[in-house]
Formats: structure tokens, C-alpha cells, sequence
């Protein structure tokens, strides 16, 4: 058990945070498109492509912040294609995601070798750096773990709260959850159901974007094709498992980060000889026990999935 | 309103229909199912645009083209089904839709607009309670309150009372007279005579989507006025011989369900006999749907008995039920009973697609299920190009018959009907009451749910009375009155 | 004033269904021109070798049947479970499962030469069944969505392949991590002396009409379909849903086990880290372009076995990279989705007076 010693250190639960951020993002961008009754499948894609032209964008401007703008507005637009398609159209929420997921990884493939070749050694940028709070980085324990981190680990932890209160107090967020819940009401009331679903999907777009571009801009110096592995579908799963609220979600986050963070740990000591697949499949199991076990008391939003048509008979 | 027209398809729902509010006025909509008088308040409330035809408030031309449109014009509509979010408050559901203050919600100075306008119309509602937790009157009220907070000026309420008691239709009528005397303008549609004639002061009457009568003062008008324009003629009331019934066929002793979401059936009973048309009145969600789906083999039963043809049925299964020899028509025809995306033969063979004629050791024969198909719509006239039409092409009627020829195609003897006729319009309605009838004359058994009080005085030999999820009574038809089945529905105990 | 209106179709007539993929593929090559131009290569040479690379000889040809196979299984795989609506993603798990058990099967000494194929054929649709069966039970009992889970299950799967591979199961002969090769005796029949042409192209040429016929002519094709189009009906008329789900899921991911047995039996006789490039959700595209229907799948996998081939010629030639292959498969599963709309409905267009 002294592994456990070991690894349960400082550093382990810094890690854990910086892989939960991503996720954190993420999550709460498809919580947002789900409260309004669409899924937004596209999110794989969405967060491949928006580290690609993050990572792009920063490696010739030379500011890291503006390749984070142009991730978020890549999301954005692939939002927007999830509304035309889902909202305008009304076809089928799961494909039109698994379609956008495959338009964008094949985009991001065809541009980065596009712009890049194929080079032997990957391109890099000067990724993003620790932003150590003053003073409160000197506390011991906590000053490490949640005051030495990257500017977008603190924008992700503090958007939790601020989603709260978009979500649940602001005019917008009830819009939103009426038009998830009841979009035949929130019609009737004068809102309009096609616009706050395109504001969600846009948004959802923005949060996997910076999610996305966290991964090729933070948490590494460079884009690779396996850059996402799957972390997309995770958060499908995370929103199940966070209730469709913020705080929870942050939770399922931060429970998958830990999981990751600790096989990552298990692996690189070489303590357990398995081979090391195994602790990468480890967290995709985690990920589907915990859906067995909430997916029954879920309740998602009454209307997601449904298309919204005005004048049906 | 001038000259609004609207077609849905081949269907003209509405043709150049004129209509005039004024202040104070309570305008009494009429006219049977059908008759298109919700799509003429969906074109006023932005729902539906209208093909033709002008809308003009306080003397100046409204271009509404959508609900958003219509409330800032102070239009206000309280629909038949609510439109209303169970999963948020009462406050909640006020809001929706609204400016907030500072970018966040003013909860308080709603809850305030809340209670004054609760205090002036006598229409009070917890505002922090669930919608969900809403008793159905007090969701009808909010939906009132929904369109007044917002200051609407013309009120449109469609068929209001079909979920209320008998008693809280009075205090509607109560609120709406004080909103009147406010000045406002209130659209009341309904197919109830004695309703409309007691809380209108003018009525309109739509028939077939057209404007057939204008009365601008009902003081001197009786409901059987009323329902000559509505009808065009004298309503005739089919043939019912006097028969003796048989042996029971359908018998509920002490049933009970587990309820789940809905409403969970207690020590009910009930049986049908061979020859008889039951009917089962009672305010909706008060056990109807559940008791319809424990015939129907999708509720599982929890406790008591349940024969059918002096059979037990331990674990009622749709199959098992169907072979017992029932016939089942299911509350919503397109959402329980067909596959509106499928065609028609496979909407028709259903139920029976697994056994011999249509499928033998697990292959399908075509030839069969179209043959099939094509004689139960020559039988019952059904309306369609072939039994290659996507089901949910056809109309409301058409379906219906679908249904109807369905079931009954394999000679059942006892037919569980829920809600028969809902939204159907008179032709059509007629030809599943006659069909009901002939069962009847043959010896078959009827059970019959409906929220139509008239439809249950018009067909049944016997009516039982469900109130939260019980059988309070069952009444043979010579006894039963309007009012007392009334008082039943809303759970007073029979005095007489 | 006109405007236009979307009108229910009451039926939707052969040729539309014809039409309409065909509309689709020009569309998508339409926009992808786009793409081709920004890479700087001329359209026309560049979709010269993009089209017709993979056709242009008998040899090509053949090629392309053998690349149209693992796609054909897929395809069909989702064309069966995307009926029921079970949202069945996971065909590229279920592939890989398959082609591990006839992997594992074919390099077994102890059975007879003659039981090898038949032996492979059924462990890998056992194996893609199984694989197929954990979410549709996951579905079924604990209402687990099944598009997370199938997409979930992928992952798992191809780690634990190659755990296998890079572990216990690593060929000691070869030093990569992949698995030893399977017995002589277990490869695929070739079917076209000097051709790759083997075993399992024909059995995907058979496997399309089989699957047509159990959707359209047995009662399990007609009660997959009723689940899928609306549940609440389905079971008011006795269906038992998660027994529907469930049979559903076993034909899907046997069909998809397929796709793995025959790249491991006719083309790799091994299982490694390159064994499915995504075969799995390309099986979306074509089932979407085949309007679900088994039969169409055989046309759209081959033609989706052109792009892909077709696509590193196209490379080649002209530097335009090959992941346009990629994009065409999304854009392509767009345009169709879209397509579909006009076999629902049919755009009136509608005038009346101005208001």
C-alpha cells in the first residue's frame, strides 16, 4: 500500500485537476445544449478540430489566447451546423452528431497535414504555463494543488458557479430549461424555442472548443491525431452522471480526472506489471459502470431528442 | 378578425370566418369537434398563420406571426392541453419568456404580481410549489394567471372545463365574470351547450370551418337553438334497442395497480356483460387511462381478480389479453395504436403479425396481410390510396376506422374503447358509436372510457363513476342525471 | 407572397430512393471540390484519380471488392440496428472482437483443417454478438444510453486487444505487437487465382440479401422495425421490446463480427493496431446512404471502397491529402441525412394574398 503513499501526493491531486479540466469544459458546454433538449454529439469532433486550429491559430500569431479564440469560435460554428441540421431541419439528433463528429475529425486531419506536411519532427508552440496566485499559492496543500495552475484551470473551475447562475438564475437559463423541458410552453410564451436551442448549441460548441484546445494547448505542446481518444463520448457520459447540473458535473469531472490522473501514476511506477492498455482502458470502464449505475434514476431533459415543429397537427 | 381561411392539406379547417370581441364581452365559441374553432384562436394566438384574412386589435391591423407576437398585443391563451414546465415552480413558470432585471430573474417582484393578481381574480396559487404537485384546477389556473400577469386583454380559453369538476367549473366562471367586469375580453370555446349558455353573452357558432351563426345577445336563446346551429339539424340519437345483457364477460374484482407515475387503482370493480355498452365517466386522471391499460395487458395487476370470459388472468400481457377475445382501442390512436411513420398494412397487422394468417414460423406472408388490409377498407370505407399509405397520412377519421376495423376484424367479445371519439368530427364519431351499438346487438361487451359525458349518456346501459383511481358507483342509465354523475366525478358521496 | 412548405409525402416513391444518394454524392463532391481547390490541386485531375484509380483495371477492381467487404458488414451491421433505433456505434468494437476470436480460432493446432473457417465464421459472430449484447443489455435493463456505451465499448475493446497483442498474445516471431499469424489451412479460399478476391467478399455478397430478407420478410425484421418507429405502439400490440432490442443487437454485432473474421481470415491473418481504420463508422455512412436498407448497402460500400482507395492515388497524384476521405464521409453522411427529409416530405411551394 505504500504506492498508494506515493502516489497520493501533491502533485497527483494538481494532476487530477489539470486532467479534469478539459472535461469540466466540456460537460458543462453539452449540459447547456442538452438543458435546451439537444444532444450534441458532435463533440468528439468539435473538440479534435478545435485543437487543431487552436494549436493553429497560436502557432503562427505566436498568443497562445488567440488560438483559444479561434477553438471556441471553431466550436461555435460547428455549433451552428448541429442547429441547422437538428434545430432548422429536425433530423435525427444522433446522427447528425455522429456526422458532425466525422466531418470535424476529418477536417482537422485534412488541414493540419495540409498546413503542416508531414514533417518528422510534430510542430510545437510555447504552451501555456502555470499562473501562481499570489499568496494564495503559499498556503500548503491547497496553494499547489488549486492556486499553481494554469489560467484555464482556474476559468474552468470558475465557470461551474457562473453556469449555476446562468442556468438557474438568470432569464436566459429559464428560457433554456423550458425549452428543454416544455418547448410547446416555452413557444406559447413568447420564447423562441429554434433560437435558444441555436444559443446552446453555439455555446455547448464554445465550452468543447476550449476543451479541446486545453489538450493542444496546455496540457500539451502539440496536436496529435489521438489527441481526444474518446474523452468526447466521456462526457456524454459525464452529463448522465452529473444530472444535468452543473455541480455535479464538475463532480463526475473531477472523479474521471482522478481515475485517469491514477492510472497514469500506476503506470509510469510499473509497481503492477499488466501491460499498459489496460490502465488506459481503465477509466472507459469506470465511465460505463458509473452509467449503469445512474442511468436508471436519470431524468433528462423531457425534451431532448424531440425536434420542435410549430404547426404539427 | 376578417376573412381568415386555413387549410391543413386537403382540409379546409377554416373558411373566411369573421369574429368580433368586445371589452367586457364573454364570446361563447361553439361548435362540435372539429368544426375548427381551435385553429381559428391558434391563427389569433400566432400558433398557425392563416392562409387569408386580417386581424385587427383596438381598431389598428395586428400582424401576428407568432405566440410572442400575440402577447405583446395582450393576446392571452390557455389551450387545452397545458403549456406548462411540471419540472419549475409557479414562479418559475411566470417567467418564462421574460426580461429579468440586471440580467438575473426578479423573483420577488413576480412573486408580487403574483399574489395581486391572485387576490383581484380570486385566483391564488402557491408560488413556489412544483407544477408537477398542481392539482389539474390549479394548473388551469396558473395558466389563467400566466396570461394575465402578462396583461393580456383578450383572453382565449379552449374547452377549459373538460378537466374540471363540476365545482370548480363554477369558481372558472366566477373568475372569468370578474375578469369581464375588468374590462377584458374573453373567448370561451367549448362544444357544452349548458355551459356556453350560462357564462357567454354572445356566441358564435363554427360548423364544417365556417361562421353559421352570430348571436349577439343569449339571454332568449336555449340550448336547443344552439345546438341546431351547431349541427346544422336535429341531433339524432342512435337506435339503441332495449336488451336483457348476458353472461359477464369482463369482471374486475378488488383490482389494484402499482401506479407508478400516474394514478394507482384501489379495490376496483367492475364487470361487463355480453350485450351491454359499460361506460366509465370521471374527470381526467382519476384512474381512466391506468384502468384502460390494465385491460389492455400494459399495467401490471397488483392485486384482485381479473376474468375475462370467466377466465383468470394472473398476469394480464397484451397477447394474452387479445386472445382472450378483446378488442382494445387505445386512448391515443397514432401514439399507442398505429405507427404513423409505417404504412398502413403494418399499422393494421400489428398486434397480430406473429400467428397464422400473416406470418407463418416466422415469415411474413405479403399477399395475406394485403389481402387482409384491403377488405377492412373496402368494410369500413377507410379513406386512403392503399395499404402502402404512410399511416400517418390520414386523417383523424380515417385513423380511427384503421383502428376500429383492426380490432374488431377477429371477432372479439369484448371491446375496451378509451377515449373513441376524442377529436373526431361528427361523421366520423357516428360511425364508431354505431359500431359500438352492433357489437352490442351481437352479443359483445363494450367498455366504454370517455371524457364525453354525452357520448356515455347517449351509449351506455350501465355508467360507473371513477374517482382517484375507484369505481364510486355504478349507476344504471335510467338513473343517471348529469348531476349526479357530476357530483360523483368530484368525489361527494351519493346521497340518493 | 410564396413561400415554401414542407408537405408529408404519403408514400415515397422507388426512384426517389434511387435519386436521392445520387443527389447526395454530388453534393458532397460538390463541396469537397472546395477542399480540393484549397489544397491547391486541380478538381478535375484530382477527382479523376479520386473516381476512377480504383476501377481503372480489372485488378483495381477486384481491390475495391476486397476493400468493399469489411465496409459491406458494417454497413449492414448498422443498417439492421439503426432500424430498431438501437444506436449501434459500435460496429468497430464488435469487428475487432470478431476478428480476435477467428485470430484466435484459426492459429489453434488441435483442430482439424477442415473445421477452421466454419469454426472462425461462427466464433467471430459469436464473439461480435457478445460484444453487441453488453449494451443492448446495458440499454434494456439499466437504461443506459447506447450510443455512449457502444462508443465507450470501442475503446475498451481496441485496448484490450491491445493489451493482448503487446502482452500474452504477442507473436514472438515477429517482435511488433501484433498476433501470430493464424494456420495455413485457416486462411480464405481465394476465389480468383492472382487476386486477393477471397472467401468473405462472397459471403458479403449473400450476407446484404440475407439481411434483407429477415427485415422484410420474417416477422423479427417487421417487429425490429415497429420497436424502431414507435415503441409505445409496439408493445400496446403484445412486442416484447427488450427482447426485440436484444435479438437486434446479436444480428448487428455478428454482422460486424463478420467484417473482423474475413479481414483476419482472407486479407491479415493476424489481429494488430491497424486492423479496422474506423471500418466501424464508416459503416454508418453507407447504411445512412443506403436508406437502411440491406441491399443498398452493397452499392454504397463499394463506393465508399473507391473514395478510400481512391483517395491515397488521388494523394499521390496531386498532394492533396488523403484524410479527404474523412471529410467526404462526413459531409457525405450530412448530405444524405438531408436527402432523407424529401422521402418524408415534399416541398409545396404555396401562394397566397398578401397580408
Amino acid at each position: 500500500m505504500e504506492i498508494f503513499g506515493e502516489i497520493l501526493q501533491v502533485g497527483f491531486f494538481a494532476a487530477v485537476l489539470r486532467i479534469a479540466t478539459p472535461l469540466i469544459l466540456a460537460t458543462l458546454g453539452e449540459m447547456f445544449t442538452e438543458r435546451g433538449g439537444v444532444l450534441n454529439l458532435g463533440i468528439e469532433g468539435i473538440m479534435l478540430l478545435a485543437a487543431m486550429t487552436g494549436f493553429t491559430a497560436a502557432y503562427f500569431s505566436g498568443s497562445l489566447w488567440l488560438g483559444i479564440l479561434a477553438a471556441m469560435l471553431t466550436g461555435a460554428l460547428a455549433g451552428l451546423l448541429m442547429g441547422v441540421l437538428t434545430v432548422t431541419l429536425g433530423l435525427s439528433q444522433h446522427v447528425s452528431g455522429i456526422g458532425t463528429t466525422l466531418l470535424c475529425t476529418g477536417l482537422a486531419f485534412f488541414f493540419y497535414r495540409l498546413i503542416f506536411g508531414q514533417p518528422s519532427l510534430p510542430p510545437n508552440i510555447e504552451a501555456f504555463k502555470t499562473v501562481p496566485l499570489p499568496l494564495l499559492s503559499a498556503i500548503p496543500i491547497l496553494g499547489p494543488i488549486l492556486f499553481n495552475q494554469f489560467a484555464l484551470v482556474y476559468g474552468a473551475l470558475l465557470l461551474v458557479p457562473l453556469a449555476a447562475l446562468v442556468l438557474y438564475d438568470t432569464p436566459w437559463g429559464l428560457n433554456l430549461r423550458a425549452v428543454g423541458e416544455n418547448p410547446r410552453a416555452a413557444d406559447a410564451a413568447g420564447v423562441s424555442v429554434s433560437r435558444v436551442r441555436y444559443q446552446g448549441l453555439m455555446l455547448s460548441g464554445m465550452l468543447m472548443g476550449a476543451g479541446g484546445a486545453f489538450l493542444s494547448m496546455a496540457q500539451f505542446n502539440a496536436f496529435t491525431f489521438g489527441v481526444i481518444s474518446g474523452r468526447g463520448w466521456v462526457c456524454i457520459a459525464l452529463v448522465v452522471f452529473g444530472q444535468w447540473s452543473p455541480w455535479k458535473c464538475l463532480g463526475g469531472a473531477l472523479l474521471f480526472g482522478f481515475v485517469d490522473a491514477l492510472q497514469l501514476r500506476l503506470q509510469a511506477s510499473g509497481v503492477i506489471d499488466i501491460p499498459y492498455q489496460l490502465f488506459l482502458m481503465l477509466p472507459f470502464v469506470l465511465t460505463i459502470v458509473l452509467m449503469a449505475l445512474v442511468s436508471r434514476s436519470a431524468r433528462p431533459p423531457a425534451a431532448l431528442l424531440q425536434p420542435f415543429r410549430k404547426e404539427e397537427r | 378578425m376578417r376573412g381568415m381561411s386555413k387549410s391543413f392539406g386537403s382540409v379546409h379547417a377554416n373558411r373566411d370566418v369573421d369574429l368580433i370581441l368586445y371589452p367586457g364581452d364573454v364570446l361563447g365559441l361553439l361548435g362540435e369537434n372539429g368544426a375548427g374553432k381551435t385553429t381559428l384562436m391558434n391563427m389569433l394566438f400566432g400558433t398557425y398563420a392563416p392562409d387569408s384574412g386580417t386581424i385587427e386589435i383596438d381598431g389598428r391591423p395586428a400582424d401576428i406571426s407568432s405566440s410572442a407576437d400575440a402577447l405583446e398585443l395582450g393576446v392571452g391563451m390557455v389551450h387545452q392541453h397545458f403549456h406548462l414546465v411540471p419540472t419549475l415552480s409557479v414562479l418559475d413558470n411566470l417567467m418564462i419568456g421574460r426580461p429579468g432585471a440586471g440580467g438575473r430573474l426578479d423573483r420577488t417582484s413576480a412573486g408580487k404580481r403574483l399574489s395581486e393578481i391572485g387576490q383581484r381574480f380570486g385566483l391564488e396559487l402557491p408560488p413556489d410549489a412544483m407544477v408537477s404537485d398542481l392539482a389539474v384546477g390549479e394548473q388551469q389556473r396558473l395558466e389563467i394567471v400566466k396570461a394575465l400577469f402578462r396583461d393580456a386583454r383578450i383572453l382565449i380559453l379552449d374547452e377549459p372545463t373538460a378537466v374540471l369538476t363540476p365545482l370548480e367549473t363554477e369558481a372558472l366562471f366566477t373568475a372569468l365574470r370578474a375578469m369581464a367586469g375588468d374590462g377584458l375580453g374573453v373567448i370561451f370555446i367549448s362544444h357544452k351547450l349548458y355551459e356556453v349558455k350560462a357564462i357567454t353573452n354572445r356566441v358564435v357558432v363554427l360548423r364544417l370551418g365556417r361562421v353559421t351563426a352570430t348571436i349577439d345577445d343569449t339571454t332568449d336563446t336555449t340550448e336547443r337553438d344552439l345546438a341546431e346551429l351547431m349541427c346544422g339539424h336535429e341531433i339524432v340519437p342512435p337506435e339503441k334497442p332495449p336488451q336483457e345483457p348476458g353472461d359477464v364477460l369482463l369482471e374486475l374484482e378488488g383490482v389494484a395497480t402499482a401506479g407508478g407515475s400516474g394514478v394507482a387503482l384501489r379495490e376496483l370493480s367492475l364487470d361487463v356483460r355480453a350485450g351491454e355498452i359499460v361506460g366509465v365517466a370521471g374527470v381526467s386522471g382519476n384512474g381512466q387511462l391506468e384502468l384502460a391499460e390494465l385491460i389492455a395487458g400494459i399495467q401490471p395487476l397488483t392485486g384482485g381478480d381479473l376474468r375475462i370470459t370467466g377466465e383468470l388472468v394472473l398476469y394480464p400481457e397484451p397477447r394474452s389479453i387479445q386472445e382472450l377475445g378483446v378488442g382494445r382501442i387505445p386512448e391515443d390512436r397514432l401514439s399507442t395504436g398505429l405507427i404513423g411513420s409505417l404504412p398502413l398494412s403494418d399499422s393494421m397487422v400489428l398486434p397480430r403479425v406473429h400467428a397464422p394468417p400473416f406470418s407463418r414460423y416466422g415469415v411474413l406472408s405479403h399477399s395475406r396481410i394485403r389481402h387482409f388490409v384491403e377488405t377492412q377498407i373496402e368494410r369500413f370505407r377507410i379513406q386512403t390510396a392503399g395499404p402502402h399509405i404512410r399511416t400517418g397520412t390520414l386523417s383523424g377519421g380515417n385513423l380511427q376506422k384503421a383502428l376500429l376495423a383492426r380490432e374488431l376484424a377477429f371477432e372479439p367479445v369484448v371491446v375496451l374503447a378509451a377515449q373513441p371519439t376524442r377529436g373526431l368530427d361528427v361523421g366520423a364519431m357516428q360511425f364508431v358509436h354505431e359500431r359500438f351499438l352492433e357489437l352490442r346487438g351481437q352479443g359483445g361487451a363494450v367498455l366504454l372510457i370517455s371524457e364525453d359525458l354525452e357520448e356515455l349518456f347517449l351509449l351506455s346501459d350501465r355508467l360507473a363513476v371513477m374517482y382517484e383511481g375507484r369505481i364510486v358507483e355504478v349507476l344504471p342509465i335510467e338513473e343517471a342525471t348529469v348531476q349526479r354523475v357530476g357530483l360523483l366525478m368530484a368525489g361527494v358521496e351519493d346521497a340518493a | 407572397m410564396i413561400r415554401p412548405r414542407l408537405e408529408t409525402r404519403e408514400t415515397t416513391p422507388t426512384w426517389l430512393r434511387l435519386a436521392l444518394p445520387l443527389f447526395a454524392i454530388a453534393a458532397t463532391l460538390l463541396i469537397c471540390a472546395g477542399l480540393v481547390a484549397l489544397a491547391g490541386a486541380d478538381v478535375l485531375t484530382a477527382y479523376r484519380h479520386l473516381l476512377l484509380s480504383a476501377v481503372s483495371s480489372r485488378f483495381d477492381f477486384v481491390e475495391t471488392l476486397v476493400k468493399a467487404t469489411p465496409i459491406a458488414f458494417t454497413g449492414l451491421a448498422v443498417a439492421v440496428a439503426f432500424r430498431a433505433k438501437f444506436w449501434n456505434i459500435g460496429a468497430e468494437g464488435q469487428l475487432l472482437a470478431g476478428a480476435m476470436a477467428a485470430a484466435f480460432i484459426g492459429g489453434r493446432a488441435g483442430l482439424p483443417a477442415w473445421s477452421l473457417v466454419p469454426l472462425m465464421l461462427a466464433g467471430g459472430m459469436a464473439a461480435g454478438a457478445a460484444w453487441a449484447l453488453l449494451p443492448a443489455m446495458l440499454k434494456t435493463r439499466y437504461k443506459v444510453d447506447d450510443v455512449v456505451t457502444t462508443l465507450l465499448l470501442n475503446f475498451i475493446m481496441f485496448y484490450l486487444m491491445m493489451a493482448l497483442v503487446d502482452g500474452p498474445w504477442k507473436d514472438p516471431l515477429s517482435g511488433y505487437p501484433d498476433s501470430p499469424d493464424i494456420r495455413m489451412e485457416a486462411e480464405f479460399p481465394i476465389l480468383l487465382a492472382g487476386t486477393r478476391l477471397h472467401l468473405g467478399v462472397l459471403l458479403a455478397l449473400l450476407a446484404a440479401p440475407l439481411s434483407w430478407f429477415l427485415m422484410s420478410r420474417t416477422t423479427l425484421g417487421f417487429n425490429i422495425r415497429a420497436v424502431g418507429e414507435n415503441p409505445k405502439a409496439a408493445r400496446y400490440a403484445g412486442i416484447k421490446i427488450p427482447m426485440v432490442i436484444t435479438a437486434t443487437a446479436a444480428v448487428s454485432g455478428a454482422l460486424a463480427g463478420l467484417a473482423g473474421v474475413s479481414e483476419v481470415g482472407g486479407i491479415h491473418f493476424q489481429v494488430m493496431a491497424g486492423l479496422s481504420p474506423g471500418y466501424g463508422y464508416t459503416g454508418i455512412v453507407i447504411a445512412t446512404l443506403a436508406l437502411l436498407h440491406p441491399l443498398g448497402v452493397l452499392p454504397a460500400s463499394f463506393f465508399f471502397a473507391v473514395i478510400i482507395t481512391g483517395a491515397e492515388a488521388m494523394s499521390r497524384a496531386t498532394g492533396v491529402p488523403v484524410f479527404l476521405a474523412d471529410v467526404f464521409q462526413g459531409v457525405a453522411l450530412i448530405c444524405m441525412l438531408i436527402a432523407i427529409l424529401f422521402t418524408r416530405y415534399r416541398i409545396r411551394i404555396q401562394r397566397f394574398e398578401a397580408r
